[in-house]
């Protein structure tokens, strides 16, 4: 699939220098684009396609009252900046009070920008979640922004390709977040380097669009800069009728086109790693970087369990700064706070089950905070139209307005020095969330539970269901 | 091999590098990210100017922006490197170039570890740093002369791909012909993209569909 994509995109391909391949949607947001306006404009240059590019303000913006003035300046600068290169360059411009604003990731796929067969790009690792549809996706730096601004393409060279299958079933109350944090902790942060990962199997196939953008949205926790899912039934049904999707005979005839992407039986790949579904529990991260992951049935690793020096001084070091004791029981770590969102785990199916959890319950006293971020405004008028917001808020929840907030802190939504948190986010980095503050990874359900309990629990003695 | 014209030099001024010699700083963790290099607070500006200050803060400053002397960067002896002997994953993490950006502005020009996050080795040949791939028993023969010597020096040689000291060490890199050019000469990249713009309004016209956006009428923005 990543081949048929690749070839098809091929501006001109000569030997001896990279590949020129095209770029067919660009997105862009306030946090790494500014450097790249400003490069285009001093060498005078314009950006070439404005009707391929989409901007949206969402790493900064507040989740609490947006009708009040910003009280960051450094962050107002670059929201106007944002709107002001967008208009000098005619980009359409999703901005903080836009009914479709929210995580860049998340409206990309939700207004259906995100197609099968495309190449899309944005100056943000997590580009990778866009891979779910059977795109190819992938981050870019601000120098790469600009060069795309300007050209509408991207010096390329081919990246190898690594199949992975999930065989079989998941179990009851394991989500699309435990297998790929499963997979992370088996092949390790940089197994993925140099890849292109394409997930298969039964156990990928049985999920839903959202559960399949989580899987794809942390390929780059794995090194690999991009992850895809072959488009099928469940793809063009999420597609249908979206706001920038084809309708009618058109509809037919580009699904006609996405049905040949799927990898051809037989096809090659540089690498084939295989899973057993089944055999995978809810996943938390104990260390400081999500392939430090383990099953909640199991206990804070010994670093001396770890046969590579390298790593054992790493873990020693995580431990450290995690204040965690080899041996704890998972089930004996109790969090401060639990954020619910960011593009990896904010969609309308993962609010669904965080509801189901905590549906007549309410969070634990020692809790000092619950947030649910959705991750658009878009999700946000769904849930509340099913009246999510109304659990969640009796639950104790706080209920949120959508952005990126406490998965990278840029906004006020920050984790306080020393504080734990139990977080559906994508990134467990020293001071991630915060200076001083201890994340550990989890799926919706799971962090709707450690809520509720005010420690982790096995979500699976609860019975609920990770997806409808 | 490239020919170089004029035009396809780069106008942001990114510093050519040739041959580099520099005193060494260790910076022994594997998988160091992004995060650590440049935190989220000081993503939100709109310049490329001025990073090193914020590089590796967390790590470099206690409360108060007061120099943490238990961090190698503030060690007198490594003050001045403009070598970093990393580890294994180096620049893992998020895409923000602010991390090359501000490893240039402290002062770093050449970078060498065991292997590279993928979206931070591309970075680096953005902003004329030289990231340097050597094999794990290599870079560990490195860390060992650093603690070894103080003072230690490498030299970087782009053009025969060679890092070597003054003690008769000299070690063989490999690296893409095409990257090499660009640092080598400082060219624009994106110049050279342009000047494929008869191929690419080509490619646009004949063969790419989706090179046009469908919107639904009622859409509201």
């Amino acid at each position: 699939m990543y081949d048929k994509i690749w070839e098809s995109h091929l501006v001109r391909n000569v030997s001896g220098e990279p590949s020129l391949i095209y770029i067919d949607r660009h997105l862009v947001h306030e946090g790494t684009s500014p450097q790249a306006f400003a490069g285009i404009e001093a060498a005078g240059r314009k950006v070439r396609r404005p009707d391929l590019t989409f901007a949206v303000m969402d790493h900064s913006v507040p989740t609490k009252n947006r009708e009040l003035p910003l009280v960051d300046d450094n962050a107002r600068l670059q929201f106007e900046a944002l709107a002001r290169n967008c208009k000098n360059h005619g980009v359409r411009l999703f901005d903080m009070f836009s009914r479709n604003q929210g995580i860049v990731h998340i409206i990309g796929p939700e207004l259906g920008i995100t197609q099968p067969g495309l190449t899309i790009v944005c100056g943000d690792s997590h580009t990778s979640t866009h891979g779910a549809f059977g795109a190819l996706a992938f981050g870019i730096g601000t120098s790469e922004v600009e060069h795309v601004l300007a050209s509408q393409c991207l010096q390329q060279d081919r990246s190898k390709t690594m199949l992975v299958k999930f065989n079989g079933k998941r179990a009851q109350g394991v989500s699309s977040k435990d297998l790929i944090l499963a997979l992370i902790g088996k092949i390790g942060i940089s197994g993925g380097t140099g890849h292109v990962i394409e997930y298969g199997g039964e156990a990928i196939s049985r999920l839903s669009m959202d559960a399949r953008m989580t899987i794809c949205n942390m390929s780059i926790e794995g090194g690999a800069r991009a992850g895809m899912v072959a488009p099928d039934q469940t793809t063009f049904e999420y597609l249908e009728g979206k706001p920038f999707v084809p309708r009618g005979r058109e509809f037919n005839f580009v699904v006609d086109q996405w049905m040949e992407l799927p990898s051809d039986f037989g096809a090659k790949f540089d690498k084939t790693m295989e899973l057993d579904a089944a055999q995978i529990a809810p996943q938390v991260t104990w260390g400081t970087n999500p392939g430090m992951v383990t099953s909640v049935t199991e206990r804070v690793p010994d670093p001396n369990s770890f046969r590579d020096p390298d790593e054992q001084k790493a873990a020693v070091r995580a431990l450290e700064y995690m204040a965690l004791r080899p041996g704890t029981p998972i089930v004996d770590i109790s969090v401060d706070r639990v954020f619910i969102g960011s593009c990896t785990n904010s969609r309308l199916e993962d609010l669904r089950a965080v509801a189901r959890v905590v549906r007549g319950k309410h969070v634990a006293r020692s809790l000092k905070a619950a947030l649910v971020v959705p991750g658009s405004r878009v999700v946000k008028a769904k849930a509340e139209a099913e009246g999510l917001d109304r659990i969640l808020r009796e639950a104790g929840f706080e209920w949120r307005d959508a952005g990126c907030s406490m998965c990278i802190g840029m906004n006020e939504d920050v984790l306080p020095a020393g504080e734990r948190s139990a977080s559906t986010s994508n990134r467990n980095f020293e001071g991630r969330q915060g200076k001083g503050s201890r994340t550990h990874l989890v799926s919706p359900i799971m962090a709707a539970a450690a809520a509720i309990a005010g420690h982790f629990v096995d979500v699976r003695d609860l019975a609920v269901d990770a997806t409808e | 091999m490239y020919v170089i014209l004029p035009s396809t030099r780069r106008s942001n001024a990114m510093q050519p590098i040739s041959k580099h010699t520099g005193l060494v700083m260790p910076l022994d963790r594997v998988n160091v990210d992004t995060d650590q290099m440049v935190p989220k607070q000081f993503l939100k500006a709109l310049t490329r100017q001025g990073f090193g200050r914020n590089l590796f803060y967390d790590w470099r400053y206690l409360p108060g922006e007061v120099p943490n002397a238990q961090f190698v960067l503030n060690f007198p002896r490594y003050r001045g490197a403009s070598v970093l002997l990393a580890r294994a994953n180096f620049g893992c993490g998020s895409s923000r170039e602010h991390a090359p950006w501000a490893l240039l502005d402290y002062g770093f020009r050449v970078i060498i570890a065991p292997s590279f996050a993928d979206i931070f080795y591309n970075n680096c040949f953005k902003n004329g740093i030289l990231p340097i791939t050597l094999p794990d028993a290599q870079v560990d023969e490195l860390f060992r002369r650093v603690d070894a010597n103080e003072g230690y020096q490498l030299t970087a040689d782009l053009p025969n791909q060679t890092v070597s000291d003054t003690q008769g060490l000299k070690f063989h890199f490999d690296i893409d012909d095409f990257r090499k050019t660009v640092l080598l000469e400082g060219l624009d990249d994106i110049g050279l993209t342009l000047k494929h713009e008869g191929e690419i309004t080509a490619f646009e016209q004949r063969l790419h569909p989706q090179a046009t956006v469908y919107e639904a009428v009622d859409f509201k923005q």
